[in-house]
């Protein structure tokens, strides 16, 4: 069978042509949030909602709510408001905060899914939780309209408060100074960080969405200098690696999470070593 | 009616209080000086005036058609904003947006605003360069090009020249005094002395409580003055004698410029405000 009637035949089964939408629209609004979290020193947030994210994840699994969102979701916007609230509270130091959420956020969800779980297979269900690897079988029609629908938000807001939250990154005080209310800006940027970890935990499980964060961000800042077209080539090379890593992983029978993240990883690879070449 | 008018402040952080008993105005036309030993409240001073923090008591009012979107700010130099991803009339032209209202981009006016203030800090020929490309002296035109789009009447500067060499030190007082010649209201706080002051027409100065406000000729001849600038000059070494003289040429020769953490920068103070008393 050649490479082009695998794809065809995959592409015949519905799971498919959503798991790849589905894959495009999350890593393309994960890529635009990630240069403000890269830059603002925020990625540490993004790693330690997702965790908080597999915890509300576990919670819903064993309440088995109908969809999952309806309870995860709330969780963790309101896991990045503290976060982000701790953060700026001198007394607390946000990383130390990070890493109490994250860490018991994981203890709790582990020890739920294990002391509650009906399922019969609980490491499998860990597994796909925390990669993301099985369950793109299971995504539905709803979920994915709930997810583009979700990315739509977020690319919108993106694009709309694209000047103000330029401004915001580059200069904090400067902003409030000109009238421009930081803290809210901070408060969108963080509920809209904690959407798109809800939206990839499906698709590339809680470990490993942070990587769709960051990764796109920081290849594009070291190929650009300045900020449009940084945002425009992290939206670029995100897209592009969750394509090629779709692909990839129908081709070898991957996990699609971690094959998408190994494709967005050797990107920052090839542009770290071509950096240093042409230097 | 000034644009500024302080009553009696008492400003502090978490219930302790920095200062007391400030009170002083700034009138159109005026350069004002913020001075005070390390600690003294300068940049709470700073922070206060801008609305970023509340002061325990005492008012602060502002007047003849100044908005808190009107007041330029300048702020200290941060480490972060050293590989910022962004061209120079990106950030630039970020100091309209509080003329933005709730536009989402930057329309005609705005981009012509932000042309004018390139070509006025020469910046002109650099606006497509990458910010963290540029040397010390040139980051410094930017952010004051930046702050000239939010205002033409009113620029707060907090430290302003921290980290920059000698000579691009004297530039940018002599740029500053031009913008004052030209209309702009300047209020700033500096570390150093003699040149800071040299432009200025009204000075401040701050301690535990209020030590000095007044014209600078009447400072020069006050006791806090002598006592102020004694105490800083104990501290140099003979043969340090270095400052700017207000056309900003430079007459004699400063050692340890550079400044990057507490204690060098007290070593830079000290061999700065060495010497010549003439001014």
């Amino acid at each position: 069978m050649s490479i082009f009637e695998t794809f065809r035949m995959y592409f015949s089964y519905p799971f498919v042509r959503y798991a790849f939408v589905v894959a495009v629209v999350m890593s393309l609004s994960a890529s635009l949030l990630g240069i403000t979290l890269v830059l603002k020193r925020f990625s540490f947030i993004g790693d330690g909602l997702s965790h908080v994210a597999f915890g509300a994840m576990a919670v819903a699994t064993v309440f088995g709510s109908i969809n999952n969102n309806v309870i995860v979701l709330p969780l963790t916007i309101l896991a990045a408001v503290i976060l982000l609230k701790t953060g700026n509270n001198t007394k607390v130091k946000g990383d130390a905060a990070i890493a109490v959420f994250s860490v018991g956020a994981l203890a709790v969800g582990y020890f739920i899914m294990n002391v509650f779980s009906v399922s019969s297979n609980v490491s499998g269900d860990v597994c796909s939780t925390l990669f993301g690897s099985t369950s793109l079988l299971t995504l539905n029609e709803g979920e994915v309209w709930f997810s583009v629908v979700l990315a739509v938000i977020v690319i919108a807001l993106f694009v709309i408060l694209y000047n103000r939250i330029f401004a915001v990154t580059f200069d904090e005080d400067f902003a409030n100074a000109t009238g421009i209310n930081a803290d809210r800006y901070n408060l969108i940027i963080a509920i809209l960080i904690a959407v798109v970890i809800v939206m990839g935990m499906k698709m590339v499980g809680s470990l490993l969405i942070s990587a769709l964060v960051i990764f796109p961000a920081l290849s594009a800042m070291r190929l650009f200098d300045d900020y449009r077209r940084v945002v425009i080539c992290s939206a670029v090379i995100a897209v592009v690696c969750a394509v090629f890593g779709m692909l990839l992983s129908i081709l070898l029978s991957t996990p699609v999470g971690a094959t998408i993240v190994i494709a967005d990883m050797a990107v920052f690879v090839a542009v770290v070593l071509i950096r240093s070449v042409f230097k | 009616m000034s644009f500024i008018t302080c009553t009696d402040l008492k400003l502090g952080y978490d219930g302790e209080t920095v200062t007391e008993g400030i009170s002083f105005e700034v009138n159109e036309g005026d350069y004002l000086c913020i001075i005070g030993e390390n600690g003294a409240g300068k940049s709470t001073l700073m922070k206060a005036l801008m609305g970023l923090n509340k002061p325990m008591s005492g008012k602060i009012e502002f007047g003849d058609g100044i908005t808190k979107q009107e007041i330029g700010y300048l702020p200290q130099n941060k480490e972060f904003q050293r590989d910022f991803p962004a061209s120079v009339s990106e950030i630039v032209i970020s100091g309209t947006l509080s003329k933005c209202g709730w536009r989402p981009f930057y329309g005609r006016a705005e981009r012509q605003v932000a042309e004018n203030n390139m070509k006025r800090m020469e910046l002109w020929d650099l606006k497509d360069k990458c910010y963290r490309e540029l040397s010390g002296g040139q980051q410094q035109r930017v952010l004051l090009a930046r702050a000239l789009c939010a205002t033409g009447r009113l620029l707060l500067l907090d430290e302003p020249v921290t980290g920059l060499d000698y000579k691009v030190t004297c530039e940018f007082y002599g740029l500053l005094s031009e913008l004052n010649k030209s209309g702009v209201s300047i209020v700033m706080v500096s570390h150093d002395l003699e040149e800071a002051i040299g432009h200025a027409n009204k000075i401040l100065q701050i301690g535990r409580e209020q030590v000095f406000f007044g014209d600078k000729e009447d400072y020069l001849r006050s006791e806090s003055w002598k006592s102020f600038h004694n105490h800083h000059v104990s501290h140099v070494h003979a043969g340090e004698a270095s400052q700017c003289t207000p056309s900003g040429h430079i007459s004699g020769h400063g050692a340890l410029r550079r400044s990057e953490g507490p204690l060098k920068q007290e070593a830079y103070d000290a061999g700065y405000k060495g010497g010549g008393s003439k001014l």
